[in-house]
């Protein structure tokens, strides 16, 4: 029994039979990415957890968990993120995604049901332990194991395939935050305001929600392709035709120069969701507009949920439109005309055009998301199908360290300017115009990308067996 | 377009079905879609 439960997650037990639809990928890899999402939504339970031992979330008690202590939870959990994809990756790719998917939903469902004691226990380290650590590590396998399979079963729109799993990460958070509100409402009878109990059923419902992906995902039969599709024979010079293994890829400049790419474009992007609620409200107050039509707290937190929606449709839209447009010219855009936005909003915000200056910072965020989607396609392109997900899994490092970093920066830059006296837009100046300089050093690395020098390629041939060697 | 594996693998299974794949979309887009009304519904406030 213990054998066949074993093999049953393999990979020679994935492979997909004769006609197997690929459309029923999508839902799969978008079942891990809904559920793990909610990462993202982890702010909802600040403040109950900071008042777990007074029960108002308005007057904590001098022994309730401090906002920086709970900061670090999310912290932890993205460094995992990063490092577990980084250090797994090529695990997935030798035993396959559906034994890694199970990995990530125990994980994540686990990390959950961990922290769920640590909250009734009071004590930090095991919620640090639990959502933190183990969670993380949940996140960072779950994240890239439908990757590279999609992109296997779509080689005529990986942009497409990518684009909709990596938009369910932005739909996990939409899924997580009011789900969470819900069940704390739920459970305020049962425990300090119904943190535990939610954690709990949080938990155990991610974990059934994510074993449909588990056991839907199916990998290719080695030499698949779709009906009717031929490789384009127009000339790329960034599209290879050969693979190369995760070890060599980061031994090329491509690899170092993408990894700066998804840095800087993540980085840039946290400036906006770290400063976009109090700048709209410091800067379109009633003073500013007049009374009665200023931003209000709520229209503010309007304004964030608008940012999350365009930050999901970036992420399908933009990566789709990649398949089109090519990878590199892509981020040219998200770059050159972020540039030109990031630079733009000071001035929006001190003209006061709140119109203008909302649909920038959607147009923004929409880029933002863009540039996650857009990624593995680019990764595919240059490094081949082989080990693309673990490929993937060590750019993510990028992603953590924009995670730390980004937030430090933007709130080191904002309160310095504070420091001189500056107010309102004014003292959010340097902050988009850092952003705007970093999305330069972004361009330059991406104009800088050219095919994959072929000595780092693989040698052998390349079948399901030697994408985990 | 419709897939057509060239090759044989090792397990057997039946073809998908048009209605596994559409329950399987209504499985993920369902939640996808309540989280995704909820956030508008949020994201209204800023108009009114």
């Amino acid at each position: 029994m213990a054998e066949n439960s074993a093999s049953l997650l393999d990979r020679s037990r994935t492979v997909a039979g004769p006609g197997y639809n690929r459309w029923l990928i999508p839902p799969a890899a978008l079942a891990i990415h809904l559920a793990i999402g909610q990462a993202y939504a982890f702010s909802v339970f600040k403040k109950p957890m900071g008042a777990l031992i007074s029960g108002n979330v308005d007057a904590p008690a001098p022994t309730d968990w401090t906002a920086g202590q709970l900061a670090v939870i999310f912290s932890i959990a993205i460094v995992l993120l990063g490092l577990s994809a980084a250090v797994f990756g090529k695990w997935l790719e030798r035993v396959g995604p559906r034994k890694a998917m199970m990995a990530s939903a125990l994980c994540f469902g686990g990390g959950f049901l961990i922290a769920a004691l640590g909250i009734s226990m009071h004590n930090i380290w095991v919620v640090y332990f639990g959502y933190g650590f183990v969670g993380g590590i949940g996140l960072g396998i779950g994240y890239i194991s439908p990757v590279s399979t999609l992109i296997k079963w779509f080689p005529d729109r990986p942009g497409v395939a990518t684009g909709m799993a990596i938009m369910g990460f932005g739909g996990g958070a939409m899924i997580g935050s009011p789900l969470a509100v819900a069940l704390m409402a739920q459970f305020k009878g049962v425990a300090p305001l119904g943190v535990a109990p939610t954690f709990i059923v949080m938990g155990l419902i991610y974990l059934a929600f994510m074993m449909f992906g588990v056991f839907t995902i199916r990998v290719p039969a080695d030499g698949w392709k779709p009906a009717g599709y031929v490789p384009s024979t127009q000339t790329n010079a960034l599209i290879t035709s050969s693979n190369v293994d995760a070890d060599n890829a980061i031994k090329t400049p491509q690899f170092w120069l993408l990894w700066v790419v998804l840095l800087c474009n993540v980085t840039a992007g946290i400036g906006v969701l770290e400063t976009a609620s109090p700048l709209i409200q410091e800067t379109f107050s009633d003073k500013n507009m007049g009374d009665g039509r200023g931003v209000t707290a709520a229209a503010a937190a309007g304004f964030v949920g608008l940012l999350s929606l365009f930050n999901l449709l970036g992420r399908f839209f933009w990566s789709s439109a990649s398949d089109k447009m090519g990878r590199k010219p892509t981020y040219m855009i998200y770059f050159g005309l972020g540039i030109a936005l990031y630079a733009l909003v000071p001035s929006l915000a001190a003209s006061a055009s709140l119109t203008m200056f909302v649909i920038v910072c959607c147009v923004i965020l929409s880029m933002y998301g863009g540039g996650f989607a857009t990624i593995p396609a680019y990764l595919r392109d240059l490094f081949g199908t082989m080990q693309v997900g673990a490929i993937h899994g060590r750019l993510l490092t990028a992603w953590s360290t924009a995670g730390i970093l980004g937030p430090l920066l933007v709130n080191y830059l904002h309160d310095s300017q504070k420091a001189k006296g500056l107010t309102g837009a004014a003292a959010y100046q340097t902050v988009f115009y850092t952003m705007a300089g970093l999305l330069v050093v972004g361009f330059i690395a991406n104009l800088m990308v050219t095919a994959v020098n072929e000595r780092y390629a693989f040698k052998g041939t390349v079948t399901s067996a030697s994408a985990g060697h | 377009m419709n897939p057509q594996p060239n090759s044989h693998p090792s397990n057997s299974e039946e073809p998908s079905s048009t209605m596994s794949v559409a329950l399987a979309w209504l499985f993920v887009g369902v939640p996808l879609m309540w989280g995704v009304s909820q956030t508008f519904i949020k994201a209204l406030t800023l108009f009114k």
